[in-house]
């Protein structure tokens, strides 16, 4: 199959329009937001059900994260080598990935409607927050959909595009900067679709809360527990602060 | 004094006497005013009053099982954080199982008002119906950070107090044998700050120079474990900001020399600042005592006597200017708390090393005393009566002892001495030496606590010395830096209003009280007079000169409001 121009569009530019905004982006709402660089945490407002669905999906999300890290980063030959084959890996990857997904979901849906039921948090949300919302929830059913349908295959014998020979060859090559257009042109279209809004999420992220994930305080285990300071540690910035598009 | 010196630290803490306090919730006004007077802080008093017995502010905080606040000791006696040490603190980071919710402190209101001119004319008077600051919807007032005040709800609320719970039925509710007192609370600036430990983005600190513990603003990304750890539930998330913010002991003004606001507002005279000179290196083996009634002397076991010539040197070895030892030789905090032994730490059970320490009140026993028609001042009597008066010894000694009443018992001894032996010079009669020695004090000493708790003289209550560090050089001259609160835009800097796009307080939103808090600072930093050009506010103007902005541009066309003041200055001109 031979790659369109709106192919080279979506897998040749696109990918790398949306890695300068999440760093450009990142970068500029650290140094002019840092103030509101935070989780925006509405626990004080209610707790019964965050304390249930927060983890569900938080955890339910690690995983899904460090499925997509495997299957995207490991080359296919790799787990050949060491003597997985193309089922065993499919099983794993399949169920774990629909537990993953499944639990991601129910946390969100949870936490969702909590948020639109419980008084306080939904006057706390803003319409970027909603926004936010819509395109991860839109991301997550994309890619229990791929999941699915690769399950559904796998059952019934039928043909089903393998996204590490497609979708994953063509993430690795985004990096060395030789985008491979025809991989990612030959997935199927529940792959491009996920991919697309997984662009656009990645496109939002520096601009909402999901900021917060880039603060995950690991260095925490390795600190004292008391943190001194010095008073002259402070430094004011010597120009003052604006908003960066005003 | 062979004790070895280990590195020396100076902090500015606070004492209490309670005796004084009258409950008029002065401090905690003024505090709001200052502090916490935005939205996302309306539930929060970095400052409130407490009636004891009571549950206090948030309901129950003292309940430890609860809340799991503080630090714990382990079988292999070291401390960790209660709630958990760093591992499970990141493994419960997506919900925090022990914070109190809103209700916990109570949901702020406010009243419609609008309501009192806008209803349709009828027979009834229109009301004010209060409506939810959180919701914005009409509400049910049930609770509130005083809703036991003065032992308002009787047994029924104050048998919900942890430490009555503790102390069982001593504590009398009944009209004729109940007692109370009043315990004004602020962050108690901890020599070992569990929020601090619990702080998984390293945003909170303890000054190095002054021992202030702060939040950086900046650094805090909302995980709100400090608000678990702190066992005083003295840090507040602002749930507009999604950000932690606490009582910072008013430090732009003890920078420049200045107690902080509800010190300097409390009608009763009854705060003390001073500095304290500690050893470091004592504070992480006396917090980890095994016997918790032993933390009270391990924590006075950090103090150094700031006259003694080696600690002077040990002070000026760790980098703390002469002014300060100086200052920290004259600090009521010191005399008050080590040379009398008066003040007592705000419950060390918690294994903080609280800052700010309560002279408990002698009041509720010289009160029980003269209802029985005995002199309540009468030395023997009320030493007799500190004895045989369980309560309310027994519940002081839960609140600043972990439950060792003796130390309590030889607080209020010296303080019924004092009444005594001053009753007699005020009365004509001979000095009596006795009074004195019979609770290890001389008749000096007695005079100099007089002094100092009875006088309480502005300059003898507030030893501060002003900041030191980054490039004054000690020439005692401060830069005003902005807190972290303060920053330009900062909710420190009033009003969060307008539409960001992070959601509420995101950004730099336009300050509503900027031009205030500029004058103020412009004042405290330039030489001559300043302030914004365009207009004066009166209110921080300090009489100097005729600042630009005080009266009209000459030549421009007075506008109606300022004619009057185009005719003062032009009266002056002659």
């Amino acid at each position: 199959m031979s790659a369109t121009a709106l192919d080279y569009m979506l897998w040749g530019a696109l990918p790398y329009v949306v890695l300068a905004i999440l760093i450009g982006g990142t970068v500029w709402r650290y140094r002019y937001d840092r103030f509101g660089w935070t989780t925006r945490s509405s626990q004080l407002y209610e707790s019964r059900l965050l304390r249930i669905a927060s983890p569900v999906f938080h955890f339910g999300l690690l995983v899904v994260i460090i499925g997509h890290v495997v299957g995207l980063l490991i080359p296919e030959t790799w787990t050949d080598a060491v003597g997985i084959t193309d089922d065993m890996y499919h099983v794993a990857a399949l169920s774990l990935g629909a537990i993953a997904g499944v639990t991601t979901l129910g946390g969100i849906a949870l936490l969702i409607w909590r948020r639109r039921t419980t008084g306080p948090v939904f006057s706390a949300t803003t319409v970027n927050d909603k926004v936010m919302y819509l395109v991860l929830v839109a991301a997550i059913l994309a890619g229990l959909t791929t999941t699915l349908l690769s399950a559904v295959a796998g059952l019934t014998g039928g043909h089903e595009v393998d996204y590490r020979e497609t979708v994953s060859p063509w993430f690795r090559s985004i990096w060395i900067l030789q985008p491979d257009v025809a991989a990612m042109a030959a997935a199927s279209n529940a792959f491009k679709v996920h991919v697309l809004i997984g662009l656009v999420l990645f496109a939002l992220f520096p601009f909402t809360r999901l900021v917060h994930a880039f603060s995950a305080p690991v260095w925490y285990l390795f600190r004292p527990y008391v943190v001194y300071r010095s008073r002259d540690d402070y430094k004011p910035l010597t120009r003052p602060v604006r908003r960066g598009w005003s | 004094m062979s004790q070895r010196i280990g590195k020396v630290m100076a902090q500015v803490a606070m004492v209490m006497n309670l005796d004084k306090c009258i409950g008029c919730h002065t401090c905690s006004v003024t505090c709001k005013q200052a502090w916490t007077n935005r939205s996302g802080v309306e539930y929060a008093w970095f400052n409130n009053v407490e009636t004891r017995p009571g549950q206090g502010y948030p309901r129950r905080h003292e309940d430890q099982e609860r809340w799991q606040g503080g630090w714990k000791r382990t079988a292999a006696g070291r401390l960790k954080p209660r709630a958990g040490g760093r591992l499970k603190k990141l493994a419960t980071i997506f919900a925090n199982l022990e914070m109190p919710s809103i209700q916990d402190y109570y949901e702020p209101w406010t009243y419609d008002y609008e309501h009192l001119v806008s209803a349709p004319l009828g027979d009834d008077m229109p009301g004010a119906r209060p409506r939810s600051l959180i919701t914005g919807d009409p509400m049910q007032i049930k609770w509130s950070a005083n809703w036991d005040d003065d032992l308002a709800g009787g047994e029924e609320l104050g048998s919900q107090d942890p430490i009555v719970q503790k102390i069982g039925d001593k504590v009398k509710f009944q009209y004729e044998q109940s007692f109370m007192f009043y315990l004004p609370r602020i962050c108690e600036h901890c020599l070992n700050p569990s929020c601090v430990a619990s702080c998984p983005s390293g945003a909170m600190y303890k000054r190095a120079e002054d021992g202030i513990v702060l939040v950086d603003q900046d650094k805090c990304r909302g995980w709100r474990m400090c608000v678990t750890g702190c066992p005083y539930k003295k840090v507040y998330f602002n749930h507009k900001t999604g950000k932690a913010e606490k009582c910072t002991l008013c430090y732009p003004r003890v920078e420049v020399g200045m107690p902080t606001v509800c010190s300097e507002t409390c009608v009763g005279r009854l705060r003390y600042l001073g500095v304290i000179l500690y050893d470091v290196e004592r504070v992480g083996r006396a917090a980890a005592v095994k016997d918790e009634q032993a933390l009270y002397a391990a924590q006075l076991d950090t103090f150094l006597d700031p006259d003694d010539p080696a600690v002077q040197i040990a002070a000026l070895r760790d980098g703390i200017p002469r002014r300060w030892i100086d200052s920290a030789r004259r600090s009521p905090i010191y005399m008050l708390a080590k040379r009398f032994r008066v003040a007592l730490p705000l419950h060390p059970e918690y294994r903080t090393m609280p800052m700010v320490w309560y002279i408990p009140p002698l009041s509720p026993v010289v009160d029980a005393l003269s209802e029985t028609g005995h002199d309540g001042e009468d030395a023997g009597n009320l030493f007799a009566a500190i004895d045989t008066l369980r309560i309310p010894a027994e519940y002081l000694a839960e609140l600043f002892t972990a439950g060792d009443v003796e130390p309590v018992k030889q607080v209020l001894a010296k303080l019924a001495a004092m009444r005594s032996y001053m009753r007699r010079i005020n009365l004509g009669e001979e000095r009596d030496e006795s009074i004195a020695a019979a609770v290890d004090l001389t008749g000096d000493d007695i005079e100099a606590m007089y002094r100092l708790l009875a006088l309480a003289k502005y300059d003898d209550r507030y030893v501060i010395p002003t900041a030191y560090g980054v490039d004054e050089a000690d020439r005692g001259v401060i830069e005003e830096i902005g807190c972290s609160l303060d920053f330009e835009g900062g909710p420190g800097m009033g009003g969060m209003g307008g539409q960001v796009p992070f959601g509420e307080a995101s950004g730099r939103p336009q300050p509503a009280s900027v031009e205030t808090f500029h004058a103020l600072r412009d004042r405290q930093t330039s030489d001559g007079h300043s302030g914004p050009a365009r207009r004066l506010n009166l209110l921080n103007w300090d009489g100097k000169g005729r600042p630009p902005g005080l009266f009209p541009e000459r030549g421009q066309k007075s506008t109606p409001d300022s004619t009057y003041l185009t005719g003062t200055q032009s009266e002056e001109a002659k």
